[in-house]
């Protein structure tokens, strides 16, 4: 199947995050959620896509988003991986069913066994307002996350206001 | 090359930059650096190399991009060197910076003040200006472009305003063949 496209509801998941917690994705209904999916954890650090999110969450958190990073590694992996590069958000582990999130949301690569490093940024309703996927090996940065969240109604209402209007809004 | 949208530079060069070389050169390289970041490190006497073949064909401008969490005294090293440029001396403290990498780094705030000492700077003086917000703002103003246009790590280099993906030989290359169309 092929990757989930915009307007798209984003399927549900409940996944663990340490060895005793798990997030479901319907936690974060009312706020806009980025999925980055990823291929393995332990990437080298100077080019690793999520330290630099890891920069951004202040950034990501002006645009009402909550960042959710999912690899097929398991917990404890997640564990000594956020520790060493003091990531400050979740990494979900898609585990057990191997691949079962990646694969409905059309992002597991069959032969390496690995989710494809994918992004999706969801809304407040539970839809997929942007998608991206790109090939293993490069990593997209943020630029493209950043103007999707930027371009949601919800972010946008004081641009998409006439001004009068604008200025009373609380 | 990736011509991609979100791999564009989307802060045009000025006259905010801390840039080297000839303004109006044929090529123009926008490194997104961080002082701390190994692989910047290595990338600095290659960029001197460049600087250097290329001479009056180049034009060096030099963006924050401090992945801080990766690396603790990336942010205070950028405002140092911000702090350095109130007194006319970015370019030795951002050489100082990275050619002193490896004994600075893992000593932290301490190790930055022989930066400090090495290049003469008062240090009071420098106290006094790390406080001013403007430094701060500055090098998040970088960062933020650097974001939108599409920095995904470090060393980010773009040549002539397109992201540039590859290792360093090809970069050297790129840059020839760009000089070399225009000659």
């Amino acid at each position: 199947m092929s990757m989930l496209a915009a307007g798209t509801a984003a399927p549900e998941f409940t996944l663990h995050s340490t060895p005793d917690q798990s997030v479901a994705l319907k936690e974060f209904h009312g706020r806009n959620v980025i999925l980055a999916f990823y291929p393995a954890d332990w990437s080298p650090v100077c080019s690793d896509q999520l330290a630099l999110y890891n920069e951004l969450l202040d950034e990501f958190a002006r645009l009402n988003a909550q960042l959710l990073a999912i690899s097929v590694d398991g917990a404890w992996s997640h564990a000594a991986l956020a520790r060493e590069r003091k990531y400050h958000f979740p990494l979900l582990s898609d585990f057990e069913p191997k691949g079962q999130v990646a694969r409905a949301y059309g992002v597991y690569e069959e032969q390496a066994g690995v989710a494809r490093r994918a992004l999706f940024v969801i809304d407040g309703d539970g839809v997929i307002r942007w998608s991206h996927l790109s090939p293993m090996g490069v990593n997209p940065g943020a630029a493209g996350i950043v103007k999707a969240l930027e371009a949601l109604p919800s972010n946008n209402i004081q641009k998409t206001l006439p001004a009068d209007v604008a200025q009373e809004t609380p | 090359m990736t011509m991609h949208e979100d791999s564009i530079l989307a802060v045009p060069v000025s006259a905010h930059d801390h840039a080297q070389g000839n303004i109006h050169a044929v090529v123009t390289l926008v490194e997104y650096g961080d002082f701390q970041c190994p692989a910047c490190g290595s990338a600095y006497p290659l960029v001197k190399q460049i600087q250097h073949r290329y001479a009056g064909n180049l034009h060096f401008v030099f963006r924050h991009f401090p992945l801080s969490q990766a690396h603790p005294y990336a942010q205070l090293a950028a405002e140092l060197a911000e702090a350095a440029a109130v007194e006319g001396r970015f370019w030795a403290m951002h050489d100082w910076l990275y050619e002193n990498q490896a004994a600075w780094a893992p000593r932290g705030g301490a190790g930055l003040e022989a930066g400090v000492r090495a290049l003469g700077l008062d240090e009071a003086t420098i106290a006094a200006t790390l406080r001013d917000p403007d430094i701060d703002t500055h090098i998040r103003r970088d960062f933020m472009g650097g974001v939108r246009s599409g920095v995904n790590g470090t060393p980010s280099f773009y040549v002539n305003g397109y992201l540039y993906q590859g290792d360093f030989d090809a970069l050297v290359h790129s840059i020839g063949r760009v000089i070399a169309r225009q000659a």
